[in-house]
């Protein structure tokens, strides 16, 4: 339609910078990806069970005899499998949300998902103590979406502003944090099994929540990478956004939708483990930059290794002690979301 | 006057309920570069924003090549059109060359690779923005006049004939200003481009347009070219001031000299001789 006088030493230039880059945006997820194999295998080696991580490398080779072997595959790689599940889940989610509200410190935790999550496993917990095992994650999943859509009616008023959408997010989080409280409060003897859940914890899951909880990573995560350039643009700006051609407000629901399934799918099978949304999209970012076809993966491979990492420490460091991955989580996230809020700070007072 | 590609016809325009715009009717004028000015808040902008459907007029149309805009969808729009808007953030860890990568996105599906016109188009971009030496750094790391040109860019690799722009220059310094003006008037002269912008500073409006839109209290008070429109009186009605307008020495264009203070007075009588 135009006439146009292309240099082509510019657009040849274009085509070894796309083969370089590209190249960095599948080794950095491959790294990674290598990196938590190996823990998978040597973490499983780590834990009460009296078995060591020579232990968890005969398996491999055939070398560890069938007792451990069973311990191992029975007890402990669900544990393994749902880390790299969860992790990717937080992960993908978080860079999402990061995208899509245009705020470094969006996260499943920041906008209500995780804590709306927390408060409808609870109330399943202490209104049905009967009721089956697998209630709890649908129960997590119905109240973080009701969270979400919460700050969603709250913060729409034609249109959503990033900011707006983050505020209501945090006030809907502390409301659900202050009906989670009141519940502890009124509930003491029930609390045990909740208040366990509620600090997000992978002890004795088994193959049927690796089952339940796969289907939402296998279906949402490749849809999520489909949007993948449109969230690119989303994250230009509502107005540039439409300006080239994005149906902003259409597009920002469904990819919003997608996020917040996958994070409280992700809630309900690991209990609130916070941090990981937030700060493997930072890592990543960091190694790959912002373009979401190359953070989305790389995200995921953070979110599995700092996951398994968690969990690992969680097992091993005073056994027979177990400490929640979701604690060790806030452990390492804490610090990390300071220093991002100390980053954004600095460089916001000091000019664009 | 023959219709043009864009126009927008007794438009109201408002925000909720505050009505910022009413009964107001531009023709963008083919081919040419055309400016809307005015003082602050007189719906410049709102009238801008309206014309690159991103606000729906609550009464009237705006019509882009024959069709209400509204019908058309927004992919459809910006194949036609580009548009850029006033508040820009540059994304965070984005390269200059994947922000003009992004022009690209009304012509492409979610999981066609980039064709070989693709990649013509945005070479083009930043080889005429001047921006190919600066591809790989980061939008976020640039200065002013850079991120303007590489955002500039962005819309150029967007294909289209048809420009919007939202005051590109402001807070830049002038030096960046007139890289930017610059920039626009040649793509005008030397690929045919329609442009319609928004400028604050009238001197500069002067300088580059073929055509005037000046607006007041969201209506619009008169249009034509710079020699036409700009004068004393109108720099008074409209802007509330006092000033002598002279010919620019060098292009031959209106020139708008504001006058200060103890002054006015007497200019105000020299004026009126």
């Amino acid at each position: 339609m135009t006439t146009t006088t292309p240099r082509r030493s510019t657009a040849a230039a274009l085509d070894s910078a796309d083969a370089r880059r590209s190249t960095r945006h599948w080794t950095v997820p491959l790294v990674l990806v290598a990196i938590s194999l190996v823990l998978s295998v040597v973490t499983l080696g780590i834990g009460t069970a009296g078995i060591g991580v020579g232990d968890a490398v005969g398996m491999l080779v055939g070398a560890t005899d069938p007792g451990k072997t069973h311990i191992m595959l029975q007890f402990l790689s669900p544990r393994v499998i749902l880390c790299w599940l969860v992790g990717i889940g937080l992960a993908v989610s978080g860079s999402v949300l990061q995208g899509v509200i245009r705020n470094p410190l969006a996260a499943p935790d920041i906008i209500g998902i995780t804590k709306g999550a927390g408060v409808g496993a609870m109330l399943m917990l202490l209104w049905f103590p009967m009721a089956p095992t697998g209630a709890i994650p649908v129960a997590a999943f119905v109240g973080g979406l009701l969270a979400a859509l919460l700050v969603y009616v709250f913060a729409y008023r034609r249109g959503t502003s990033p900011v707006r959408l983050a505020l209501v997010g945090i006030a809907v989080s502390a409301l659900c944090e202050a009906i989670i409280r009141l519940l502890i409060v009124r509930n003491p003897p029930d609390v045990n099994a909740a208040l366990i859940w509620l600090t997000g914890s992978l002890f004795g899951r088994s193959m049927s929540d690796v089952w339940q909880f796969l289907p939402w990573v296998v279906v949402l995560v490749p849809l999520i990478v489909l949007y993948a350039r449109r969230l690119d643009v989303l994250g230009l700006g509502d107005d540039l956004a439409a300006g080239l051609g994005e149906p902003v407000e259409r597009t920002r629901r469904l990819v919003l939708l997608l996020a917040v399934a996958l994070a409280s799918a992700s809630v309900a099978v690991a209990g609130t483990v916070g941090f990981i949304g937030l700060i493997a999209p930072h890592i990543a970012r960091s190694l790959v930059g912002g373009r979401h076809l190359a953070l989305l993966p790389s995200s995921a491979a953070v979110g599995v290794t700092l996951m398994l990492v968690s969990d690992a420490i969680g097992r091993g460091l005073i056994p027979p002690t177990e400490i929640p991955v979701g604690l060790v989580t806030a452990f390492i996230g804490g610090p990390y979301f300071l220093y991002l809020l100390a980053k954004l700070a600095r460089s916001t007072t000091s000019g664009r | 006057m023959s219709s043009m590609r864009l126009e927008a016809t007794n438009v109201r325009l408002a925000y909720e309920k505050i009505v910022i715009v009413d009964d107001l009717t531009l023709r963008i004028p083919d081919g040419q570069i055309s400016v809307l000015i005015g003082p602050n808040g007189c719906g410049k902008s709102t009238a801008l924003r309206s014309l690159s459907r991103l606000l729906a007029p609550a009464a009237g149309s705006v019509v882009l090549d024959g069709q209400d805009i509204h019908r058309l969808s927004t992919r459809e729009v910006a194949r036609r059109m580009a548009i850029l808007p006033q508040m820009l953030v540059a994304p965070e860890s984005i390269t200059v060359e994947d922000l003009v990568w992004f022009g690209r996105h009304p012509h492409r599906g979610a999981l066609k690779t980039p064709s070989r016109d693709d990649r013509e188009i945005v070479g083009w971009a930043l080889d005429v923005t001047g921006m190919a030496d600066m591809r790989r750094r980061f939008v976020d790391h640039l200065s002013g006049g850079q991120r303007q040109r590489a955002w500039i860019a962005l819309c150029l690799a967007q294909g289209t004939d048809l420009i919007l722009l939202d005051e590109p220059t402001t807070f830049l310094d002038v030096a960046y200003q007139l890289e930017v003006l610059d920039l626009l008037a040649e793509l005008n002269r030397e690929q045919g481009k329609t442009i319609a912008m928004v400028l604050h500073d009238f001197n500069m409006a002067s300088e580059y347009a073929d055509h005037i839109f000046v607006m007041k209290d969201g209506a619009l008070v008169t249009q034509g070219s710079p020699a036409e429109v700009l004068t004393s009186e109108i720099f008074h009605q409209v802007f509330g001031i006092t000033s002598q307008v002279v010919t620019h020495p060098v292009s031959g264009r209106p020139l708008c000299i504001p006058i200060k203070g103890r002054q006015r007075a007497v200019t105000a009588v020299a004026g009126r001789v």
